[in-house]
């Protein structure tokens, strides 16, 4: 493990008027760490991840990527810095094939979307990149096809593929797999499980299996703030978890986790 | 097992098939930019109506002018997404760039005056748009409105050097490129316009088929996806705007050229509006919409307008109105329509 | 009294004449477009058709202005009511591009409709004889009409606010500007509100149509013409919000008014030059939400 982490939070804070969405919260994600944020409803998690990615700006807090402070950056720049993110709700070109959707990605990565010039389909290597990604996630029959086409389960396929495009150094996944129907939900979690060991990943789910099965870290949030943190196993006999968060049904759950550890 | 591996590194395993599969998919990014044959038909009609309407050739002139600038505007709307209705401010810009320069600095050379007009309706765009594009929504087109206007109001200001509504009076240009002058039934001025057009036209080709004009479609189709995956939005808008400012500098310096006058009345909110809905019954973000919508819409015009202003006043509201509610891709869209269903069904039967 | 003041007094007077047409015809399509983000451009045109039945009520019929003001507004509020479930409806999720488009067709289509029935020449609007002359003041005279548009307009404003403010559907209808989905959720029905204050909002922009012939004629043109104004209104008051459309309404209204008093080859200028620093320091208008 390298010493500078991959993505360090600090302090980080955000209110909308009187109310505190955010509350003071610290999180480390070393090199390929794989870490879940979970909460209930309402706890602040998707603004945690728009604090993080630069959607919003924080009230107070810092956030570094590598080392370096990119509290300022904007989104954009903190992207090109390696930091990828998925959408809870998909947010696709969907009037776009799925490779050029992935191009898209690939050409925001290495400029080569500034050229006003050279013809969108002459480079090669872009094409043949793209082709790899949709490769490694079994998209590659779809390539030509208009993301609206798809299936919604694919089309969450392709919300990661484009994050894997951006070659990230991190990458935040906004519960990929809400809305996916249970007997297509296995692709993605393959593809979740499989992810490159060097990425860190921060993963937001409510489905206690994937959470159980995927992190080696859990942190849970509650009304903003982080409520506890710890590995599975330790989130599993928390109490006050079970009370605060996971009532009698993620009881359950982790009853279930704990039988995948 | 090794799923995420960067390309380069370890090249995944391929049989003929999906070797065939990558051929195909390569293929079709590269051949949708290429040329083909049906973009050869706007041309050739502009090139038959000099032949066959020589007595018509001013309007002609005309209807390239509102091509070109309706086509600055698909730059912009049909690609980039950006709904403006003050797009006239560039046009007027251009406009009086040419007609100030020829009345007040004898600055009477054609060719030049473009590039000037280029020049100071682009400065234009960059300085506005680096302000308004920040914005969307009902406060962007209130912002681009009140900015048009503005200039309209402040050209009226100072009518003493503008004429304002009476306009820049006897205008005089240079023959073109020294030799050709303009004769009483527009032939120069139309040559002029249609080379100018094609020029520009293969210029904008260049940019939207670009890696440049995909990412604009990219804002146009999902700006939060653009955001997140590094683009630099806010850039990008700007540069397209600049150029499309240009270019609508461009048409408006045409237009004071070809007509050798220039009002107030170019910066007008009708002016922005008719180029919006030539765009738009053309159909946008196809280049040739540009084509069709303006030439469509200015023979109309010319037609019905003599018949009854009124009646064509009347039928242009019915017509953005079915439009919008039948045919939301304009006239090419309905084309493309046509022919997707004939395509299918002959794709059926075979 | 020393001239600059009398010209002071002449300015804030006719300044708020006209900052009450603009309130009362712009008011309807700010909470419109509060509640469905819906760009209508097509507004200025139900103020136009308002105008054109007062012209056509007093001249052909014989009703009295008064009178005839309201049978506009109940027409055009009821005949907006067809637009807006038989049009409008069908496009409250479509983009900011294809409502322009739809309602600009519309505008256009009402102009046309105008200009052949009424022809292209201004109208005018003969007024009851308690309406015309002066009200003198000793140091200047003020035209009765204005006086009487500022007490109609500052009678709307209380019935408007007392309506918005206190009232059960006044509660709904600010509920619904500010979240939408919430109102929907507690069980408010957002379409048949959004229908009332549509129909609400035509009407009074009718009645703000019929108003304004005296104090600018009425062309067919009026429909574009102060359509560019109601919209500024709107956009720099603040979507749905009563008070920031008043008080846009009078910053407009009385610095276009200084400015035609003060230096008027500037023509708009200077209310355009204000719409565009007030939306660039504050994008959402005056009271609107960011």
């Amino acid at each position: 493990m390298s010493a500078v982490p991959a993505l360090q939070v600090q302090g980080l804070t955000r209110n909308f008027g009187a109310l505190k969405v955010t509350r003071n919260v610290d999180l480390t994600l070393e090199r390929g760490a794989r870490c879940a944020l979970i909460g209930p409803n309402g706890a602040g998690k998707t603004t945690f991840v728009n604090l993080v990615t630069g959607v919003l700006a924080p009230s107070s807090g810092t956030v570094s990527l590598n080392g370096q402070d990119i509290t300022t950056w904007s989104q954009a720049d903190r992207a090109r810095g390696g930091l990828a993110r998925t959408f809870q709700i998909n947010q696709l070109f969907r009037g776009l094939t799925v490779l050029e959707n992935i191009c898209m990605a690939i050409g925001e990565r290495d400029g080569e979307n500034n050229n006003m010039w050279r013809s969108a389909g002459a480079k090669r290597s872009v094409i043949d990149e793209a082709l790899d990604h949709l490769d490694s996630l079994r998209l590659v029959d779809d390539a030509l096809r208009l993301v609206k086409e798809l299936p919604y389960g694919r089309q969450r396929l392709v919300e990661i593929a484009i994050a894997l495009a951006q070659k990230p150094r991190v990458l935040l996944l906004d519960e990929p797999a809400a809305g996916v129907p249970s007997s297509e939900s296995h692709l993605i979690l393959d593809v979740v499980d499989n992810l490159d060991p060097d990425i860190a990943v921060m993963i937001i789910e409510h489905d206690m299996d994937v959470v159980f099965r995927f992190a080696k870290e859990i942190i849970v949030l509650v009304q903003g703030a982080v409520f506890t943190k710890g590995t599975p196993k330790e989130i599993m006999s928390n109490e006050d978890v079970r009370a605060v968060y996971l009532g009698q049904e993620g009881h359950d759950a982790v009853q279930r986790g704990g039988g995948h550890g | 097992m090794a799923v995420n591996n960067p390309p380069t590194a370890v090249t995944p395993p391929r049989d003929t098939a999906a070797i065939a599969l990558r051929e195909r998919a390569a293929e079709y990014l590269v051949r949708r930019h290429r040329f083909r044959w049906p973009e050869a038909l706007p041309w050739i009609a502009c090139i038959a109506v000099f032949f066959l309407f020589p007595d018509r050739l001013t309007f002609g002139s005309q209807v390239l002018v509102m091509v070109l600038f309706a086509l600055s505007l698909d730059l912009i709307l049909g690609y980039a997404g950006i709904v403006t209705l003050g797009h006239a401010a560039f046009f007027g810009l251009g406009a009086y760039t040419v007609g100030l320069g020829a009345a007040k600095l004898g600055w009477t050379e054609p060719v030049s005056g473009l590039f000037a007009a280029f020049f100071v309706a682009s400065l234009g765009g960059f300085l506005s748009g680096y302000f308004l594009l920040r914005y969307r929504g009902l406060t962007l087109l209130m912002l681009t409105l009140a900015t048009a206007i503005m200039l309209q109001e402040a050209g009226n200001l100072r009518s003493d050097l503008t004429g304002g509504y009476d306009g820049v009076p006897g205008l005089v240009f240079d023959p073109l490129l020294g030799r050709f002058e303009y004769d009483l039934y527009g032939h120069t001025n139309y040559i002029y316009a249609l080379v100018v057009l094609a020029v520009v036209f293969f210029f904008v080709r260049r940019i939207v088929y670009s890696p440049f004009g995909q990412a604009l479609t990219g804002i146009r189709e999902n700006v939060r996806r653009m955001h997140a995956i590094g683009s630099p939005v806010h850039w990008r808008l700007v540069t397209v705007y600049t150029i499309a400012a240009g270019i609508a500098g461009i048409a408006g310096a045409l237009f004071t050229q070809t007509n050798a006058y220039v009002t107030l009345t170019v910066f007008e909110f009708e002016n922005s509006a008719k180029v919006m809905v030539m765009l738009i019954l053309g159909g946008t973000g196809r280049l040739y919409g540009a084509f069709l919508g303006a030439a469509v819409y200015m023979i109309m015009e010319d037609y019905f307008s003599k018949l009854s202003p009124t009646f064509w006043q009347f039928g242009i509201g019915l017509l953005l109105v079915l439009a919008v509610l039948f045919a939301r891709r304009g006239v090419l869209g309905v084309f493309e329509q046509v022919g997707d269903y004939f395509a299918k069904k002959k794709g059926t039967k075979s | 009294m020393p001239q600059f003041a009398i010209i002071g007094v002449s300015i804030l007077f006719d300044g708020l004449a006209y900052a009450m047409f603009l309130f009362i015809t712009s008011v309807g399509l700010s909470v419109t477009m509060g509640l469905m983000g819906f760009v209508n451009l097509a507004h200025g045109a139900f103020a136009m058709a308002g105008g054109y039945i007062v012209v056509a009520l007093t001249r052909n019929l014989g009703i009295g202005f008064v009178p005839s003001l309201f049978i506009a507004a109940v027409l055009v509020g009821l005949i907006s009511v067809v637009f807006e479930r038989g049009l409008y409806r069908r496009l409250y999720k479509s983009t900011d591009l294809e409502q322009v488009l739809l309602t600009i067709g519309l505008a256009f289509m009402a102009i046309a409709t105008a200009t052949y029935f009424f022809g292209p020449i201004p109208k005018s609007v003969p007024l009851p004889t308690w309406l015309q002359g002066d009200i003198n003041l000793g140091f200047r005279a003020f035209p009765t009409y204005r006086a009487f548009l500022i007490i109609v307009g500052l009678v709307l404003i209380s019935v408007l606010w007392y309506g918005f403010e206190k009232t059960n559907i006044g509660a709904k209808i600010r509920a619904a500007v500010d979240n939408r989905r919430m109102a929907e959720s507690v069980g408010i029905n957002v379409d048949l509100l959004f229908t009332l204050t549509f129909a609400l909002g035509s009407a009074l922009a009718a009645l703000g149509g019929g108003l304004a012939i005296q104090l600018f004629g009425l062309s067919p043109s009026f429909a574009v013409l102060y359509l560019v104004l109601f919209l500024i209104v709107v956009a720099v008051g603040g979507l749905g919000s009563l008070k920031g459309t008043l008080l846009a309404a009078l910053v407009i209204g009385v610095i276009d008014t200084a400015g035609k008093y003060l230096y008027a080859e500037a023509g708009g200028f200077f209310i355009y030059a204000i719409t565009v620093i007030v939306l660039l320091i504050k994008p959402a208008g005056f009271y609107g939400r960011e």
